[in-house]
């Protein structure tokens, strides 16, 4: 198992580089600003104390006000965790900046959360629809979403 | 959505990424439409005047005697149940006993296609079109919940009501999934029905 590491050293470290960026420390994960994403995740893998190397996956959670994403984050360098969260601010058009950027592998988590939870990633290289197909109605992930 | 014009090289060509999901998706949707109610199963009734036929039903006698102790299924598995499929092409359960030990992997040379798992609409498209150009006689074995109704996946966004939406089905396997053993029993179900198939009738 990874360790993990504390939240609250994390999330000092980070409002140092960047204020206004952490919503949330207290809890088990760092909920972060989703305008500054893509800010936190690069000083994330940048740095050298840090380093985290490989995104284990990316969520979607629907909490009918608005979606979280969640990231897990791994160091493979270090053997630590860490999970970092971000609320979209409306349900109407959620979009959050992308971190294919960063992590490759988020290509296609980005795309399976566009899919089925209708959140737009800026800077995406080829955001579409992965498991369905083109023309499908909705997305079916959504608490809203009902079948005809 | 922000770059989906990007064009990808096969073969020193450039393809329209874009259209072509773009015409996936309307074949999907065209083939969901249409398949809203499901295909009759095929029901072998031999005609009252022909029954007394000889030489007919001597012909049938030997032309289905050939047809049902060789029956080449399709190399052909959609999810889990399609390792039960490949077990009872194993050592343990042998499906060459009953003479369909061959698996082809083309469906011109394939008499039978054992729907092996989850149908969903995206793969509907190619289950029809698999279907379709095997050649005639041909017969369809749904292997467990998921293809037969749907299963766990029933009122599923994505997951097909049954694969008799689309093609029509000759045996049902229940099971989730169904041991080899059930399998091999709806092969040997299956045998008995092409008993009862007629040149002079074609397969209804």
């Amino acid at each position: 198992m990874t360790i993990q590491l504390n939240v609250k050293d994390l999330g000092q470290q980070i409002r140092d580089r960047f204020p206004d960026a952490v919503v949330d420390d207290g809890g088990e994960a760092l909920v972060v600003n989703p305008n500054a994403l893509s800010y936190v995740a690069r000083h994330c893998f940048e740095e050298p104390d840090l380093a985290f190397d490989f995104l284990v996956g990316i969520t979607g959670v629907d909490y009918i006000d608005h979606f979280e994403l969640v990231y897990h984050l791994v160091s493979i360098k270090h053997n630590h965790s860490v999970v970092l969260k971000a609320n979209t601010d409306s349900r109407e058009s959620p979009s959050v900046p992308s971190v294919t950027g960063i992590w490759e592998g988020a290509v296609l988590q980005e795309r399976e959360v566009y899919d089925l939870m209708g959140i737009a990633f800026e800077g995406h290289p080829d955001l579409k629809r992965i498991l369905l197909w083109e023309g499908f109605p909705g997305h079916p992930h959504r608490k809203n979403f009902t079948t005809a | 959505m922000q770059n989906n014009k990007s064009n990808l090289p096969i073969l020193g060509t450039s393809i329209d990424v874009q259209a072509l999901d773009l015409a996936e998706g309307e074949e999907v949707n065209a083939l969901k439409a249409a398949s809203q109610f499901p295909n009759p199963d095929p029901v072998i009734e031999v005609p009252a005047d022909l029954k007394r036929n000889i030489l007919v039903t001597s012909v049938d006698y030997i032309l289905n005697w050939g047809r049902r102790n060789a029956v080449w299924p399709l190399t052909f598995g959609l999810a889990c149940c399609s390792f039960e499929m490949i077990g009872a092409a194993m050592a343990r359960y042998d499906i060459a006993r009953f003479g369909a030990e061959a698996f082809r992997a083309t469906p011109r040379q394939a008499d039978l296609m054992i729907v092996a798992g989850t149908l969903t609409w995206k793969m509907a498209v190619p289950v029809k079109r698999i279907y379709e150009q095997m050649a005639d006689p041909k017969w369809v074995i749904s292997m467990g919940v998921c293809a037969t109704s749907g299963g766990p996946y029933y009122e599923s966004y994505s997951v097909v009501p049954g694969v008799n939406r689309i093609v029509p089905v000759d045996v049902y396997v229940p099971g989730c999934p169904p041991r080899p053993d059930a399998l091999l029993y709806g092969l040997m179900q299956l045998q008995e029905k092409i008993k009862k198939y007629s040149i002079v009738k074609a397969k209804s």
